[in-house]
C-alpha cells in the first residue's frame, strides 16, 4: 500500500517538476533581460488574477449542470426565477472590478514598457540600427561603423537602443528571450530598447509575414561580455567587405538563407538614407513567378 | 482578348492543387449530372435556386457554410501536417503554396463558413421568432446569398486558375501591392470579398429593417427573444463596418490597377493606414460572428433548463454594450506598431472593458441553469462545452489586451490559439448548437442525438489537443505562418496539434454520419408537434417545417415568452385558444434575379482579376439589365386562399391539441 502511494507521489513529483522545468524553458517565460522579465511578471500576474474567476466559473457550470439534472430529487426547482437584483450586481461587479485592476496594470505597463522609452542604466546605451530585407536582417552599428548580416551581437549588461526600418515589406523584429517586438516598415523608423543580462545565444525571428522567404528570417542573437563584444567589433572593422550604397542595393534583392556575415560600414548615414527612401525600396520579385531560390523543391 | 489569362495560369506543374481541383470538379460534375438525369433540375430551380423564402435561403446558407467548412478544414489539415513534417526539412508544401493555404484557410473560414452559417441561422430563425412572414426585402435576400456564392466560387477557382493570395488572410500592404505580389492572388481576394461583401452589407440592411419594422403585433423591443437582440446588434455592426471593407478593398484595387498610392509607402502612401482601416472593419467583424452565437446559447440554455433567460434586460444591455464597444478597440491589433504608450494604454483598457458585458453573459447563462431542469441534449452539450472553453479564450484575450503582454505574444501561435479558442469554442460551437436546435424546425425531423454527442466530444477534445500546444509554442516564441522551422522544442507540440486536427476530423466525420443516419431514420426522429424541445419562443408555435407563410395568423404577443405563455395556459386549461378567423395570405413570387445577378457578378469579378475588360463590361451590362427586368416586373405576389390556410393550420392545431391533452399541468 505505502509502496503504491510512494510510487504515485514520485510520479506526481516528476510530472510537476517536469512541467515546472519545461515552463522555465519556454522562451517568453525565461527572459534574459529586464524588459522580458517585467513582461513576464505582468503576464503571470494577469493570468493568476483571472484564474481566480474562471476556475470557480467553470466549476459552477459543471456543478449546476450536474445538480440540476432531471433525475435529481434533491434539487430545488425554480422554473420562474429569472431576476435577482443582488445577483445582477454581483455579475456586473466581478468582471468590472477585475478589468479595473487589470486596466491599471495595462496603463502603467504600457508606459513603463513602451518600446521607445530608454532603459535606465548607468551604462551608455549601444546604438544598433536594424533593417529587414527580403529575407535577411541587417544590423548596423553606426558608432563603430560596422554592419552584420543575419547575426545580432550585443554586449551583456548594456542597454541597446534600436532604430528599425524595412527595406521593402513589413516585418516584426522579435527576440523572444529579450522581450518586446516591434514592426519594421519602409519609409519609417520605429524604436525599441532592450538589454541582455545573461550571456547566451538567443533565437531571433520575424513576427510578421513578409513573403515566400519568411520562414528563413531567423537570426542568431549573441549576448557576449563587453570584452568579447569589443573583439567582435574589431574583427568586423577588419572585414574585407564594405557596405556602401551599391552593396546595399545588391542586398535588397530577394534572397534567403544567406549565411551570417560582417561588413565595414562605408558611412553612418546609410540607415537614414534607407528611411528617407534616398535608397529605393527593395525591388521585390523579378517576375510574377516565385523566386526559385526560396523553393525547397530546388534542393536548397 | 483574354487579358492576363493563358494556359500558364493552370498549375500543371503542381500536383496537389491540380488533383484537388480535378477531384472537386469531378464531384461537382457528377452531382450536376445526377440532378439533370434524375430530373431534379426543374424542382431545384423552382423551389430553391429562385426561392425568396427566408427559410429556404437560410437552409442554403447553412449548407453552403458546411461545404465550405470542408474546404477550410482541408487547408487546416495541410497546414498542421506541413508543420508536423517541416522540422529542419522543407515538408511537402513549398512556401509559395503553403502561404496560399493559410491565406485561403482564414479567408474561407471567416467569410464563407462562420459568416454564412450565422447569416443562414438568422435568416431562418429571425422572421419565425419575430412572428412575421418573411424578411423586409426577400428578393434582396436572395441576391445577397448568391453574391456570397460568387465570392466563394472565385476563391475556389483560384485553386486551379492562377493562384490565391500569399499574404495571409488579410492582404497587408506593401506585401500585397503590385510590386511585391505581382500575381493575381491578391486580386482574387479583392474581387471575391468586394462582391460578397456587398451581399453581406445588403443582408445587414435587410435584417436591421426586418427587426426594426416588422415584428408581430405586441412584440415591443423588450419582448424580442435574445437571439433577435443579438441579431440586431450584429446587423447594426454589419451596416456600420462592411462599407469600410468595401472602401479599403477599393483603395487597394486602385493601388494595384491604376497605380494609386494609398498604401504603397512611397509617393506619399502609407501602409499603416491599411492596417488601421482593415481592423476598423475586422474587429467589429469578430463581434458580428460571436453575437449571434451568444443569442443561440441564450435560447438553447433557457429552453433546455426549462426556465426563462436569467436577467433578460441585463443581457440586452450587455449585447448593446458589446455592439458599441466593438468599434472602439481595433487598435489592439497593432500594439507593436510603435504608436506610443498613451494610445496603447487607452486601447488596451477599452479592449478589456468588452470582457465585462461578456462576463455578465456567462454568469447569466449560469444562473439560467440555476434552479432549472437541465436536459443534456446535443444542443445543450455544445452550449456547456462553449461555456467551459470560451472562458479560457476570454482570459487569454484579456491577457493579449495588455500591451506589454502583447509585445511578446503578438502574432505568435499563442494568438492563433486564442482566436481559435473563441472562434471554434464560441462561434462554431454556437453554430452547431443552433444547427442541432433548429434542424427539426427546418426539416420536420430531429438530428440523431448519439452521433451529435459523439461529434461534440471529438470537437471538444480535438480542439484542446490542437490548440493547447499552440498556446505553449507561442509562449516559446513561435510565430505564426512558418512554412518550416528548426527549433526542436516546438516539434513535439506540433505533433500533438496534428493529432488534435485528426480528432476534429473524426468529429466532422461524426457530423456527416449523423446527417446520413438522421435522414435514413427520419420517420423515427419525426417532429410531429412542431415543438420538439418544449420551446419558449414563437418559432415553436408553428408546424415543422413551417408553411410558406410561417403563421396562419400573425401571433398576438403579450410577454417576453409568447409561446410559453400560450402553452402554460393550455396546460392549465387543457384546451387550445379558439381557432382564429383566417384570411387569404399573399406570398411573394420566386425570382431568378439573385441567381442571374450573381452570374454576372462572377463574370465581372473573373474578368477584372484577369484584366479581360470586354467581359467585365458585358457582365456590368448584364447585371444592369437583370435589375431593369426585375424593376419592371408587373406581378409580384401569389395569393393563398383563406380555406387553404385554414386547412394547413388545422393540422398544426390538431398536433398541438394532442400534446396539450397529454401534458401534465404542474411541472
Amino acid at each position: 500500500m505505502s509502496e503504491t502511494w510512494r510510487r504515485f507521489a514520485r510520479m506526481g513529483a516528476t510530472i510537476t517538476l517536469g512541467c515546472g522545468l519545461s515552463g522555465c524553458t519556454l522562451r517568453v517565460l525565461d527572459p534574459a533581460g529586464p524588459v522580458g522579465m517585467q513582461e513576464r511578471t505582468i503576464l503571470l500576474n494577469a493570468f493568476v488574477v483571472m484564474l481566480f474567476i474562471i476556475i470557480p466559473t467553470m466549476a459552477a457550470t459543471l456543478a449546476f449542470v450536474w445538480w440540476y439534472r432531471p433525475g435529481n430529487p434533491r434539487a430545488v426547482r425554480r422554473p420562474h426565477w429569472s431576476f435577482s437584483g443582488r445577483v445582477e450586481i454581483v455579475t456586473w461587479s466581478i468582471p468590472l472590478m477585475t478589468v479595473m485592476f487589470l486596466g491599471g496594470i495595462a496603463w502603467i505597463g504600457s508606459h513603463d514598457l513602451d518600446p521607445g522609452k530608454p532603459l535606465t542604466s548607468p551604462e551608455k546605451p549601444l546604438e544598433v540600427q536594424v533593417v529587414s530585407l527580403d529575407w535577411k536582417w541587417l544590423f548596423l552599428y553606426p558608432e563603430a561603423r560596422v554592419a552584420s548580416l543575419n547575426r545580432l551581437v550585443i554586449p551583456v549588461g548594456r542597454p541597446v537602443r534600436f532604430r528599425l526600418t524595412s527595406a521593402s515589406v513589413w516585418n516584426g523584429f522579435f527576440v523572444p528571450r529579450l522581450g518586446s517586438m516591434i514592426y519594421t516598415m519602409n519609409g519609417m523608423a520605429t524604436r525599441l530598447n532592450l538589454q541582455a543580462d545573461r550571456e547566451g545565444s538567443f533565437l531571433g525571428l520575424s513576427s510578421h509575414l513578409s513573403g515566400d522567404g519568411f520562414a528563413d528570417m531567423t537570426f542568431e542573437t549573441r549576448a557576449v561580455p563587453e570584452a568579447a563584444f569589443a573583439a567582435w567589433i574589431g574583427g568586423a572593422q577588419g572585414s574585407t567587405d564594405t557596405l556602401d550604397d551599391d552593396a546595399y542595393r545588391a542586398l535588397s534583392r530577394q534572397s534567403s538563407k544567406v549565411p551570417p556575415k560582417t561588413f565595414r560600414l562605408a558611412d553612418d548615414g546609410l540607415f537614414d538614407r534607407i528611411v528617407a527612401q534616398a535608397l529605393p525600396p527593395g525591388p521585390g520579385p523579378v517576375s510574377g513567378r516565385p523566386d526559385p531560390t526560396v523553393s525547397p523543391r530546388q534542393g536548397n | 482578348m483574354l487579358g492576363k489569362l493563358s494556359l500558364a495560369a493552370i498549375p500543371l506543374d503542381q500536383p496537389i492543387p491540380l488533383f484537388a481541383g480535378a477531384f472537386v470538379g469531378l464531384v461537382l460534375l457528377g452531382i450536376m449530372a445526377w440532378i439533370v438525369l434524375a430530373g431534379h433540375l426543374p424542382y431545384l430551380w423552382r423551389e430553391w435556386i429562385t426561392s425568396v423564402d427566408h427559410k429556404r435561403i437560410g437552409v442554403m446558407y447553412v449548407i453552403f457554410a458546411l461545404v465550405m467548412l470542408l474546404r477550410g478544414f482541408t487547408d487546416a489539415m495541410m497546414m498542421r501536417s506541413q508543420q508536423a513534417l517541416a522540422f529542419d526539412a522543407p515538408g511537402y508544401l513549398p512556401p509559395e503554396h503553403y502561404n496560399q493555404i493559410f491565406s485561403a484557410h482564414g479567408t474561407i473560414m471567416i467569410f464563407f463558413v462562420a459568416m454564412p452559417f450565422m447569416i443562414g441561422l438568422m435568416n431562418f430563425v429571425l422572421p419565425l421568432q419575430l412572428g412575421v412572414r418573411d424578411v423586409a426585402f426577400p428578393t434582396l435576400n436572395s441576391v445577397s446569398f448568391w453574391l456570397t456564392c460568387t465570392g466563394a466560387l472565385l476563391v475556389n477557382l483560384s485553386l486551379v486558375v492562377g493562384e490565391f493570395q500569399r499574404t495571409g488572410w488579410l492582404p497587408y500592404p506593401p506585401l500585397s501591392e503590385i510590386t511585391y505580389s505581382p500575381g493575381v492572388g491578391v486580386d482574387y481576394w479583392l474581387w471575391a470579398l468586394s462582391i460578397s461583401g456587398i451581399g453581406t452589407l445588403m443582408t445587414g440592411i435587410n435584417f436591421v429593417t426586418t427587426i426594426l419594422k416588422m415584428r408581430a403585433p405586441g412584440m415591443s423591443y423588450l419582448r424580442m427573444p435574445m437571439f433577435c437582440w443579438t441579431a440586431l446588434a450584429t446587423n447594426l455592426l454589419i451596416v456600420a463596418a462592411f462599407p469600410i471593407l468595401t472602401a479599403v478593398s477599393a483603395m487597394l484595387i486602385l493601388d494595384r490597377y491604376l497605380g494609386f498610392h494609398f498604401f504603397t509607402d512611397t509617393a506619399g502612401g502609407n501602409s499603416m493606414l491599411f492596417m488601421s482601416l482593415i481592423w476598423a472593419w475586422g474587429h467589429p467583424e469578430v463581434y458580428i460572428l460571436i453575437l449571434p452565437a451568444f443569442g443561440i446559447f441564450s435560447e438553447v440554455v433557457s429552453t433546455f433548463s426549462g426556465k426563462p433567460l436569467f436577467g433578460y434586460r441585463s443581457m440586452v444591455l450587455a449585447t448593446m454594450a458589446i455592439c458599441m464597444l466593438a468599434f472602439m478597440v481595433w487598435l489592439h491589433h497593432f500594439f507593436t506598431m510603435g504608436a506610443g504608450a498613451d494610445v496603447n494604454g487607452v486601447f488596451g483598457i477599452l479592449s478589456m472593458i468588452i470582457a465585462v458585458p461578456t462576463g455578465v453573459k456567462i454568469f447569466n447563462w449560469l444562473f439560467t441553469m440555476y434552479g432549472g431542469r437541465v436536459r443534456m441534449s446535443a444542443a445543450m452539450l455544445w452550449s456547456i462545452g462553449f461555456m467551459l472553453t470560451f472562458v479560457v479564450g476570454g482570459m487569454t484575450g484579456v491577457m493579449l489586451a495588455i500591451p506589454p503582454v502583447d509585445f511578446v505574444l503578438h502574432n505568435s501561435t499563442f494568438l492563433i490559439a486564442h482566436f481559435h479558442n473563441v472562434i471554434i469554442g464560441g462561434v462554431l460551437f454556437g453554430a452547431f448548437a443552433g444547427y442541432t436546435y433548429w434542424f427539426p424546425k427546418a426539416f420536420g425531423f430531429r438530428l440523431h442525438e448519439g452521433w451529435g454527442k459523439a461529434a461534440f466530444w471529438c470537437w471538444q477534445v480535438g480542439f484542446w489537443l490542437a490548440f493547447g500546444p499552440l498556446y505553449v509554442t507561442g509562449l516559446d516564441g513561435m510565430t505564426r505562418r512558418l512554412q518550416h522551422y528548426d527549433v526542436p522544442e516546438w516539434r513535439p507540440w506540433l505533433l500533438v496539434a496534428l493529432l488534435g486536427a485528426v480528432t476534429i476530423l473524426a468529429g466532422i466525420a461524426c457530423q456527416a454520419v449523423q446527417l446520413v443516419v438522421s435522414i435514413r431514420h427520419r420517420d423515427a426522429l419525426r417532429d410531429t408537434t412542431g415543438d420538439p424541445w418544449d420551446g419558449r419562443s414563437l418559432e415553436w408555435s408553428t408546424a415543422s417545417p413551417p408553411p410558406a407563410f410561417n403563421f396562419a395568423v400573425l401571433p398576438d404577443v403579450h410577454g417576453e415568452e409568447p409561446y410559453w405563455t400560450v402553452k402554460e395556459r393550455a396546460r392549465e386549461q387543457h384546451v387550445l385558444p379558439e381557432p382564429p378567423r383566417y384570411a387569404p395570405i399573399a406570398v411573394l413570387r420566386n425570382s431568378p434575379t439573385g441567381f442571374v445577378c450573381a452570374f454576372f457578378a462572377t463574370l465581372i469579378g473573373f474578368a477584372m482579376i484577369w484584366h479581360i475588360w470586354w467581359m467585365a463590361i458585358a457582365g456590368g451590362v448584364g447585371a444592369y439589365l437583370t435589375f431593369a427586368v426585375f424593376a419592371w416586373r408587373d406581378r409580384t405576389e401569389d395569393e393563398i386562399p383563406a380555406d387553404e390556410v385554414a386547412r394547413i393550420d388545422a393540422q398544426n392545431r390538431r398536433a398541438r391539441r394532442d400534446i396539450y391533452a397529454t401534458m401534465e399541468t404542474v411541472r
